[in-house]
């Protein structure tokens, strides 16, 4: 029993430990040449545009059932007017970036981490080095910063997105008027509120991509390999951004509320 | 008598100079935990010959190659390639080393997402300032000479297995290195298939001088290299014809077993080998 825990204890800190080396050899390839622009723009593509569909589509659902939901009960206050309030403080601080995190996860580190994964099984990964390329700074720096910064954005769509599902709802199932259901979100909008939704999805975004890209380029094992490694990154990134949801919520609110 | 002394040479002069080291192993090492993969293995490749690493699989044969491109660190002993020194050398510094040699790997190590063009120019698009048109000129140059220069625009996963590992080739060969490691180049590959990577091989070390190491256990393909040569007739065209004794031993054998060299010599001498283990190899 001793020897299992031993042997996951010493697991566990290779794996942090490659972890940490592996982001701090990518922040050294934000500050020093050479830099692959192309890839940057073709992972803003990849991570950013092309996650649109599915985040807006969450971000819309979730707005509306907000509202549904939170309709009912506001209902045994007497508080249905103040059902627009409730939806983009909930939308804004938590909703979005978590749920914009999630799908993040689910579509782009799956991606990552299956796609570095295969070029660590197929010898890719040798032939850029032998090529002279260093992967860190060819693969995982233009995913990173792609990931910094297109999670805010795609939050913020969300959030806009999500409001909006929620004022349908309100609107037409709950009967609350436009006048009513906007000023009520803008009596009650604080910029820390904002701070924190866009400030959260750039941790966010990072700690998505770089799991994936840890987790994709210590791939083994062939294809089996492959599809444990695209597990694994789904996973991982899943609890990282709920615990780093939690944690950056907890340090923003001492130092900006 | 002449008593002038010879100018001292520079080391690079000495190193560009026929029959020079280029790749020196020296009680090299490697392990992975309990499983030993090199036990002190030596050898010295010398300008413009060829060393074909013969071994059962799991012998230590690729990781040989990895170590001298620095992909792998040994655990002891000394490497030196073109004159660097580079069991010492970080990941950064290495690039420059790299620069000068090229790899084949097993299976191609094709970069799935590019074309055969961008694959081949992969090294002057990405590392170099070259400009644009003279990559273009070099990849269509070395696509003719490997002889695929119409599947330029195709993508990996549309070539046959053979033209994968001659794109391959073509890739490793772009820069113009000195030396070329070639990593079970014709492995899975039907025997004629073989036979045209196996040429490409042969033509770029005799003609384009390049110093080569090769990895494999395919003896038909080894023994082919090093008994052919290649020459170009002055009409221009490619022959690959047997070598004469002379061109036969600037190929050299090394076999490994269990991470020891149990063989270092030529072809002749390997053929008539008494040791049991190569004559059940070569069987």
């Amino acid at each position: 029993m001793t020897g299992i825990l031993e042997t996951w204890l010493k697991k566990t800190a290779l794996e942090v430990q490659e972890y940490v080396r592996l982001c701090a050899a990518a922040f050294r390839g934000v500050v020093s040449p050479p830099f692959y622009r192309y890839d940057f723009i073709e992972q803003l593509d990849a991570i950013g545009i092309q996650s649109l569909t599915v985040v807006l589509l969450t971000g819309f659902f979730t707005g509306a059932v907000l509202a549904l939901q939170s309709g009912l009960t506001l209902d045994q206050f007497g508080a249905r007017p103040v059902v627009g309030r409730l939806v983009a403080a909930s939308m804004i601080k938590e909703l979005g970036p978590v749920l914009t995190g999630l799908m993040l996860t689910g579509r782009v580190g799956s991606g990552i981490a299956a796609e570095l994964g295969s070029m660590v099984v197929t010898d890719q990964i040798f032939a850029l080095r032998a090529l002279g390329t260093d992967p860190v700074r060819k693969l995982v720096v233009p995913r990173m910063l792609a990931g910094i910064l297109m999670a805010p954005v795609l939050t913020v769509v969300a959030d806009f997105v999500g409001i909006v599902g929620g004022w349908m709802v309100a609107r037409f199932q709950l009967q609350v008027t436009s006048g009513v259901y906007w000023s009520s979100i803008l009596e009650a909008l604080y910029m820390q509120d904002v701070w924190m939704g866009l400030l959260k999805p750039l941790v966010l975004g990072f700690v998505i991509v770089t799991v994936a890209c840890h987790v994709g380029l210590r791939a083994s094992g062939g294809t089996q390999g492959v599809g444990k490694a695209t597990t694994v990154a789904v996973v991982a990134g899943s609890v990282g951004v709920i615990a780093a949801d939690f944690f950056i919520t907890r340090v923003l609110i001492s130092l900006i509320y | 008598m002449d008593t002038t002394t010879p100018e001292p040479q520079t080391a690079e002069q000495v190193l560009s100079g026929p029959g020079a080291p280029v790749i020196v192993f020296d009680h090299v090492s490697l392990a992975f935990d309990e499983r030993v993969i090199l036990k002190d293995v030596s050898f010295t490749l010398i300008s413009g010959h060829t060393k074909i690493i013969l071994g059962a699989s799991g012998a230590g044969k690729s990781m040989t190659l990895k170590i001298l491109l620095g992909l792998l660190k040994s655990d002891g002993g000394v490497v030196w390639v073109n004159g660097e020194r580079v069991d010492q050398l970080t990941e950064a510094e290495m690039m420059a080393v790299r620069a000068n040699v090229g790899m084949v790997f097993q299976e191609g190590a094709l970069f799935d997402s590019l074309t055969v063009r961008e694959n081949v120019g992969y090294r002057l698009y990405e590392e170099t300032r070259m400009g644009l048109v003279e990559i273009d000129q070099r990849v269509k140059e070395v696509l003719g000479f490997i002889g695929l220069a119409e599947f330029i625009d195709r993508m990996p996963s549309a070539l046959s297995g053979g033209q994968r590992r001659r794109v391959a080739i073509a890739r490793a060969m772009a820069s113009k290195p000195k030396i070329l490691l070639y990593d079970e180049a014709t492995t899975g590959l039907d025997p004629i298939t073989a036979t045209t990577v196996d040429d490409e091989v042969i033509k770029l070390r005799d003609l384009e001088n390049v110093s080569s190491i090769v990895v494999t256990h395919q003896l038909r393909d080894a023994f082919y290299v090093a008994t052919h040569t290649a020459v170009r007739d002055p009409d221009g065209s490619i022959r690959i014809v047997p070598a004469d004794q002379h061109k036969e031993r600037e190929t050299e054998f090394l076999m490994l077993r269990d991470g020891l060299i149990v063989f270092e010599g030529d072809a002749e001498a390997l053929r008539q080998s008494d040791d049991e283990y190569i004559r059940t190899f070569l069987s």
